[in-house]
């Protein structure tokens, strides 16, 4: 989709960063779910990590379910987390960059020893509280944006299809109530 | 798990290290770039789920028919299908009330954590009592009824 296709105007009002970083980006996070899919047929998401991890210090048997695969379940989380650390050292702290990069305006960088590390300005009780309903959520609705909406919809899955327009209209819904309560950020 | 290939750690690593880049670069470990998409201010994020369902979806038809069996594991290649029950519907509005207050869902959260974002710990524990919680509710109501739970 070139963006002399649409009016500029317009597309400027749809995509102030434009869109190649969201491109490039969600082919990557594709080819990394491959890579792992390729090697070992499995199609992985994010969201059991949390109850697979829970397995190492709690018996109950919702957590005990995931033993098998919860060694690596960390290890690819460590991967994900280093992933963007590389990220971060390159393009984030402006080492590397690229016309296919546009660095963005949003929270705050800080250099830390020349690295430049971001943070975020959304309030810790946003995250808290969004991030014990993500907790829940993503498990009683059997995955997340990973599982369901790259993995899931990838396998053309009309479970997944079904979940992925469930939190996206609900999120849609939920973010737009909170922004005219006046929260920000 | 002690009969393992060699390289399967690796390989699940330096898939982890691709994704994680990915989420880096497309700016969705920043919660306020998410929350822009949420109250229609940048449909970029579009782009990012879009673009790696493609790649997967690719994958996920063409593998299986090039190749029975993965060689890391030798597991048949398959797609991921999950079975529809009103969970996912209660599961996934849980899910979107805490993805549109907060801009942040898992696999963003470990990156975040990665770009520097300590403040992300918030949300990282959250996830982790909400699992919990709901871990230990169903755990007890499985064990109560006595009778295995559906599959997952």
């Amino acid at each position: 989709m070139a963006p002399e296709l649409i009016a500029p105007a317009l597309y400027e009002t749809l995509f102030p960063a434009g869109i190649s970083r969201y491109a490039v980006g969600g082919l990557l996070v594709g080819l990394g779910a491959v890579v792992i899919y390729l090697g070992t047929g499995i199609a992985a998401g994010a969201s059991t990590f949390l109850e697979s991890t829970l397995s190492y210090v709690s018996d109950q048997s919702r957590f005990q379910r995931y033993v098998s695969s919860r060694d690596w379940r960390v290890v690819f989380t460590l991967g994900i987390v280093g992933g963007a650390a590389l990220y971060a050292l390159t393009f984030q702290s402006g080492l590397v960059s690229s016309g296919l990069y546009e660095p963005g305006t949003t929270g705050e960088l800080r250099e830390v020893g020349g690295f430049t590390i971001w943070l975020t300005d959304v309030q810790p009780w946003r995250l808290f509280l969004g991030g014990i309903l993500v907790g829940i959520g993503t498990r009683i609705g059997k995955g997340c944006t990973s599982g369901h909406g790259v993995c899931g919809v990838g396998s053309a899955s009309k479970t997944s299809i079904v979940g992925v327009i469930t939190f996206l209209t609900v999120a849609i819904g939920t973010a737009q109530i909170v922004m005219a309560l006046g929260v920000s950020p | 798990m002690a009969d393992r290939h060699p390289l399967f750690m690796p390989l699940i690593f330096v898939g982890g290290l691709i994704f994680g880049f990915g989420l880096g670069f497309s700016h969705m470990a920043r919660p306020e770039v998410v929350l822009n998409f949420l109250q229609f201010e940048d449909f970029g994020l579009l782009f990012v789920m879009g673009g790696a369902a493609v790649v997967t979806g690719l994958a996920f038809a063409l593998v299986p028919r090039l190749r029975e069996r993965a060689p890391l594991t030798g597991d048949t290649y398959g797609r991921r299908l999950k079975s529809f029950d009103r969970n996912v519907l209660i599961g996934g509005g849980i899910f979107g009330v805490g993805w549109g207050l907060s801009g942040i869902c898992p696999g963003a959260a470990y990156a975040s954590l990665g770009v520097g974002n300590v403040t992300i710990l918030w949300a990282l524990a959250g996830m982790f009592v909400g699992a919990y919680v709901q871990g230990v509710w169903r755990s007890q109501r499985a064990a109560s009824e006595s009778t295995p739970t559906g599959a997952d």
